[in-house]
C-alpha cells in the first residue's frame, strides 16, 4: 500500500511497520550471509595460504595495540581496586581481582573492541573497495566464490588468532597490575605473583578464550558483511567501515553478557 | 554460442533493460554501442550471471543458464575484461593473470607462473612486470594485464567492458590491436561494449545499438555509416541533436 493511500492518522504505524520489516530483513540477510561463510569455513575448499596471510594481518599486526591496551588497563585496574579495597581493608586482594577481571572480562572484551576498530573496519574497507571496483565480480567470473576465497579465510583467521591475542593480553594485563602493585602500592613482587597464580583457575582462562573466539567471528563477519553490501564509491566504503565497527562493538558487548550468563549457569 | 532472450532488468523504479534479444555466434565479434546509462554493462552482467534478470533467459551453447552447473560451465569457458581492469591489488601481476589456473583449475604455482609470463608476453608485457604490484602499473599496462587474465585459460567467448576507456588514443589503439589479435588467435567469440567509435571500427564484425533498454539496430560494421537509422547516425557522428537525449 503506498503512503498516499494510507490515512494520515495511520502513517506513524506504517512507518513503525516499515522500520520493523526493514530491521528483520537486515537481520535475515546478515544471518544468511554468516551461515554461508561459516559453512565455507568448515567445508572444502579452504585456502591455507590465504588463512595464513590473514592470521598475520589480523593477529600478529594487532599485537602492539592489544598489548598496550592490556598493560594500561591492568595498571589502572590495580590502582582502582587498591583504592576501593582500602575502604574495607581489602587491599591484599588486588592481585586476585586484577587477574579475575583481566582474564574473564577485560582481556577478551577490550581486545575485541580494539580489534573491532582495527580489523573490522579494515576488512569492511578492503572488501568494500573490492566491491565498488568490480574485483568481487571478477572473482565470480574467474569461478572463485568470494565466501571461500575472501570471507572464510578472514573469519577463520580471526577465530584462531583472537584467543591467542587474548592470552597475550591476559599476561600483559596481569603484568601491568604487577608493575603498579610493586612500584606504587608497595606489594611484594613474588607474593603478588604467587597470589595471582594460586587464585586464577582454568575456567577463568577458558571463559576468556571462548569469548575471544566468538568475538573473532563477530568482528570478521561484520567486516565482511558490511564490505560486501557497500555501494556508491568512496562514501559507500566509508559508511561500510563505520557500520562494521559500530555493529561489531555492539554485538561484542551484547554477546559478552549472554556468554557470561551461560558461563555462570554452567559453573565455568 | 550465446543468446539473450527478452532480458528485463530494473533497479528499484528504474527499468534499465526492457527485453534485450541478442545472439553471438562462435568466432563472431559483436560490439554493443549506446549512450551512457542505457544498460550496456547491465546486459553483459546479466549474460555472465553477475546480475539476475527479472525476466528473460540466457542460453549458452543452446543450454539454459540457470545457476549451478550451467553457470559454472559458462564462466569456465568465458573470459571478461572489466572496465577498470578489476585487478586484485593484494596480488602480484602474475598471480592476477594466473588466478583461474591456481584457484579454479588447481595448477601448481610454478607452472601457473610460467603460463602467466607467456600470457603477459602475448599482450607485450615483459617477464619483469610479473613480479610487480598492480598499483605500480600505468592504466594501459593494467588493461593489458587484465586482457592477459581474460585469455590465459583459452576461453571460447570473451566479454570486453569499455576496454579503451581512460586511455590515450595511441594506447587505446594498441589495446584494440591486442584484442583483435588475441580473439583471432584463440578463435573465440567476443562481445564488447564501448563508446569509442575507433574501437568499434577496429574490433567489430557486427554492431548492435542499445537504446531505452532494447536492441534497436544490428548490422555489419560496414553498414554503420549508411544504416538509415537516425539513432545510429547521431551516435556515430557524436551529435547532441537527434532522437537520443544527452544524459546530462
Amino acid at each position: 500500500m503506498s503512503s498516499a493511500s494510507v490515512p494520515a492518522i495511520l502513517r506513524p504505524f506504517q512507518l513503525i511497520g516499515r522500520t520493523v520489516v526493514a530491521a528483520f530483513r537486515e537481520v535475515g540477510r546478515m544471518s544468511a550471509f554468516a551461515a554461508g561463510v561459516l559453512v565455507a569455513c568448515v567445508t572444502p575448499v579452504i585456502y591455507p595460504r590465504e588463512v595464513l596471510r590473514q592470521c598475520l594481518k589480523i593477529g600478529f599486526y594487532s599485537l602492539p595495540v592489544v598489548g598496550l591496551t592490556a598493560v594500561f588497563i591492568g595498571a589502572a585496574l590495580a590502582l582502582n581496586i587498591y583504592t576501593g579495597g582500602s575502604r574495607f581493608n581489602a587491599e591484599q586482594f588486588v592481585p586476585n581481582i586484577v587477574v579475575l577481571g583481566i582474564t574473564r572480562e577485560l582481556g577478551p572484551v577490550l581486545a575485541g573492541l580494539m580489534l573491532a576498530g582495527r580489523v573490522s573496519a579494515g576488512i569492511a574497507a578492503e572488501i568494500g573497495a573490492m566491491r565498488v571496483t568490480e574485483q568481487i565480480d571478477a572473482l565470480h567470473t574467474l569461478s572463485a566464490k568470494p565466501s571461500r576465497y575472501l570471507y572464510a579465510p578472514r573469519v577463520l583467521a580471526a577465530i584462531l588468532t583472537l584467543p591467542l591475542l587474548v592470552i597475550v593480553a591476559d599476561i600483559i594485563g596481569v603484568m601491568g597490575g604487577y608493575l603498579v602493585g610493586v612500584t606504587s602500592l608497595e606489594f611484594n613482587g613474588s607474593l603478588y605473583l604467587k597470589n595471582t597464580w594460586q587464585f586464577v583457575t582454568d575456567g577463568d582462562i577458558q571463559s576468556g578464550v571462548i569469548k575471544a573466539a566468538v568475538f573473532g567471528a563477530i568482528i570478521s563477519l561484520m567486516g565482511c558483511y558490511q564490505g560486501d553490501c557497500s555501494k556508491g564509491g568512496a562514501g559507500g566504503v566509508g559508511r561500510a567501515a563505520t557500520l562494521a565497527v559500530v555493529g561489531a562493538a555492539v554485538l561484542i558487548l551484547a554477546s559478552n553478557y549472554v556468554l557470561t550468563s551461560i558461563f555462570v549457569r554452567v559453573g565455568l | 554460442m550465446l543468446e539473450l532472450r527478452g532480458v528485463h532488468k530494473a533497479f528499484g523504479d528504474k527499468q534499465v533493460l526492457r527485453g534485450v534479444d541478442l545472439t553471438v555466434a562462435p568466432g563472431q565479434s559483436l560490439v554493443i554501442i549506446g549512450g551512457s546509462g542505457t544498460g550496456k554493462s547491465v546486459t553483459i552482467k546479466c549474460a555472465l550471471g553477475l546480475l539476475a534478470p527479472d525476466q528473460g533467459e540466457v542460453f549458452f551453447d543452446g543450454n539454459l543458464v540457470k545457476g549451478g552447473k550451467s553457470l559454472a560451465d559458462l564462466r569456465r569457458r568465458t573470459g571478461m575484461l572489466f572496465q577498470g581492469g578489476a585487478l586484485f591489488d593484494s596480488l602480484l601481476v602474475w598471480e592476477n593473470v594466473s588466478f583461474a589456473l591456481i584457484y579454479r583449475d588447481g595448477v601448481g604455482r610454478a607452472e601457473a607462473k610460467k603460463r602467466a609470463i607467456e600470457a603477459l608476453a602475448k599482450v607485450r608485457l615483459g617477464a619483469s612486470s610479473a613480479e610487480q604490484r598492480t598499483a605500480e602499473l600505468s592504466g594501459g599496462m593494467q588493461k593489458r594485464v587484465a586482457l592477459a587474465r581474460a585469455i590465459i585459460a583459452k576461453p571460447e567467448l570473451i566479454f570486453f567492458d569499455e576496454p579503451t576507456t581512460g586511455l590515450d588514443p595511441i594506447t587505446a589503439d594498441a589495446v584494440n590491436d591486442l584484442i583483435v589479435q588475441q580473439v583471432k588467435d584463440l578463435g573465440a567469440a567476443a562481445i564488447t561494449i564501448t563508446h569509442d567509435m575507433a574501437s568499434v571500427r577496429k574490433i567489430a564484425d557486427e554492431v548492435a545499438m542499445l537504446h531505452e533498454g532494447r536492441i534497436i539496430w544490428r548490422g555489419p560494421v560496414s553498414a554503420l555509416d549508411n544504416s538509415g537509422d537516425a539513432h545510429i547516425d547521431q551516435f556515430v557522428h557524436g551529435r547532441a541533436e537527434g532522437p537520443i537525449q544527452p544524459s546530462l
